[in-house]
């Protein structure tokens, strides 16, 4: 099953039509939900029409989450079985990803202006995706920094799952400087169960955004095979010249 | 060569070759100092703010110091070939690696642990409370350096890879900082920061040589 995806010609005719038809499933299911997440929901009766902002918010720190978790993925089947194209799949994830957990941050940033009355509260959950934000550009960084594709592939799997066993230590260990330094005037959101009327825009938009990161990422992987099948032809023209 | 002889000698090596002309120690322990001495001049002088400053500030400065030394552990041994050595040696790379990294805690992190007992007397530490920060700066000093050779033999073959390690090993600071910084304070969960201190260096100092001895192989070929 694994193998069966692993030549670059069946992945090019398959993601051929399967990124379109995500790319469209997205912009269906964001048509869907933006109308329902910031027109005809209900606002919450504490923090009244900012909850819209969850609608976006919650679903890029889900999948900012998810798409790291997929990465790692990507990365030990790239290690085990040298798979040709899932090293392709974790940096094509990567970009996604870090865009997913900027935009967390930022709105929940715009968010926590009306609610906790600050642009940044260090709130355990902020915190954590920030510090998810900046392994996910130390991930790129590494791609960047080293010239050898399949270097770079093996390094960089290596830093993802060494990240992935550590993510849970540092969530433990934010949440435990968090209760520990805990200021009490912070306004707490999410202590009670959320409302079936908010609970299915904030699905429907999640399907969104799973959606167009599947697009992205099978575009860039595109890309990146683009990119290989290129650097090989270059090589040949050379080597034929030679 | 048995073993440990083998492994001994790496010590013996990098901690000469660290403390060799001194170069290798006044770096960072100038850098820790140069930071515990600005800090204040830049809060100003006023005693409960240092005082309430002092353990944190001490927490960052050690971390710093042990960033700035990690650009050179691998990279000078790719570039003169003593990796390719090392990789030929019997001995396993991932003992070689912890050996390196005890030879740089023994160098680099004792020294800094000590002098930061000295530096947090001059931030309005109490007395009582130095021997315990001497303590959670050396634990602490050992859990930077055991994630660090990750960090550094990741960026081992890249030119300028001190910004890059500092991008790669910052996350995996975050827990050794947020619990040496809490054990040090003298507050109620002291000891208990402690504790979870005294595990995520061991964690690190396990996991940093097998991730670093993996990597290595990779960069030599």
């Amino acid at each position: 099953m694994i193998a069966a995806f692993a030549n670059p010609d069946r992945f090019m005719r398959l993601s051929a039509w399967l990124a379109p038809a995500l790319g469209l499933a997205a912009i269906a299911l964001f048509c869907i939900g933006l109308p329902k997440a910031l027109i005809t929901s209900p606002g919450d009766y504490q923090m009244g029409q900012t909850v819209r902002i969850m609608y976006v918010h919650v679903p890029s720190a889900w999948w900012a989450l998810g798409l790291y978790a997929a990465m790692g993925m990507a990365s030990f089947v790239s290690l085990v079985w040298r798979h040709a194209l899932a090293d392709v799949a974790a940096r094509a994830m990567a970009p996604v990803g870090a865009v997913f957990a900027a935009l967390c941050l930022v709105t929940g940033s715009i968010w926590g202006h009306p609610t906790w009355g600050t642009w940044w509260e260090w709130d355990a959950r902020l915190t954590s995706m920030l510090v998810l934000f900046i392994t996910y550009i130390g991930y790129l960084a590494l791609w960047a920094a080293i010239e050898d594709e399949t270097r770079a592939a093996r390094l960089s799997a290596i830093l993802c799952l060494v990240g992935l066993i550590n993510l849970p230590i540092i969530r433990f260990s934010v949440d435990w400087w968090y209760t520990l330094h805990q200021p009490a005037s912070v306004f707490r959101a999410g202590g009670s169960a959320i409302h079936p009327d908010m609970m299915a825009p904030l699905l429907i938009m999640a399907a969104a955004f799973a959606a167009a990161a599947g697009a992205f990422t099978l575009l860039l992987m595109r890309a990146l095979v683009h990119r290989r099948q290129a650097l090989a032809g270059e090589l040949r023209l050379a080597r034929a010249a030679a | 060569m048995t073993l440990l002889a083998t492994l001994s000698g790496v010590y013996k090596r990098d901690l000469a070759l660290t403390w060799a002309g001194g170069s290798g120690l006044a770096a960072p322990l100038g850098f820790f100092a140069g930071v515990v001495v600005l800090l204040p001049l830049a809060m100003g002088p006023e005693r409960a703010l240092i005082a309430a400053a002092g353990p944190p500030l001490l927490w960052v400065a050690a971390a710093l110091a042990a960033l700035i030394t990690l650009e050179r552990l691998f990279q000078a041994d790719l570039e003169d070939a003593s990796l390719d050595q090392l990789l030929l040696s019997q001995a396993p790379l991932e003992l070689i690696a912890a050996a390196k990294g005890a030879a740089l805690w023994t160098g680099v992190g004792l020294p800094i642990a000590l002098f930061g007992g000295l530096a947090a007397l001059t931030l309005q530490c109490p007395p009582a409370q130095v021997p315990m920060v001497c303590a959670g700066l050396a634990i602490g000093m050992a859990a930077f350096i055991g994630i660090g050779l990750f960090g550094a033999a990741l960026a081992a073959g890249v030119r300028r890879g001190g910004v890059l390690i500092a991008v790669l090993v910052l996350p995996f600071f975050a827990p050794p900082i947020i619990f040496g910084a809490a054990a040090s304070n003298g507050l109620e969960a002291a000891p208990a920061a402690f504790q979870l201190l005294l595990g995520v260096a061991a964690f690190y100092c396990a996991l940093g040589p097998l991730a670093a001895a993996a990597i290595l192989r990779f960069q030599a070929d």
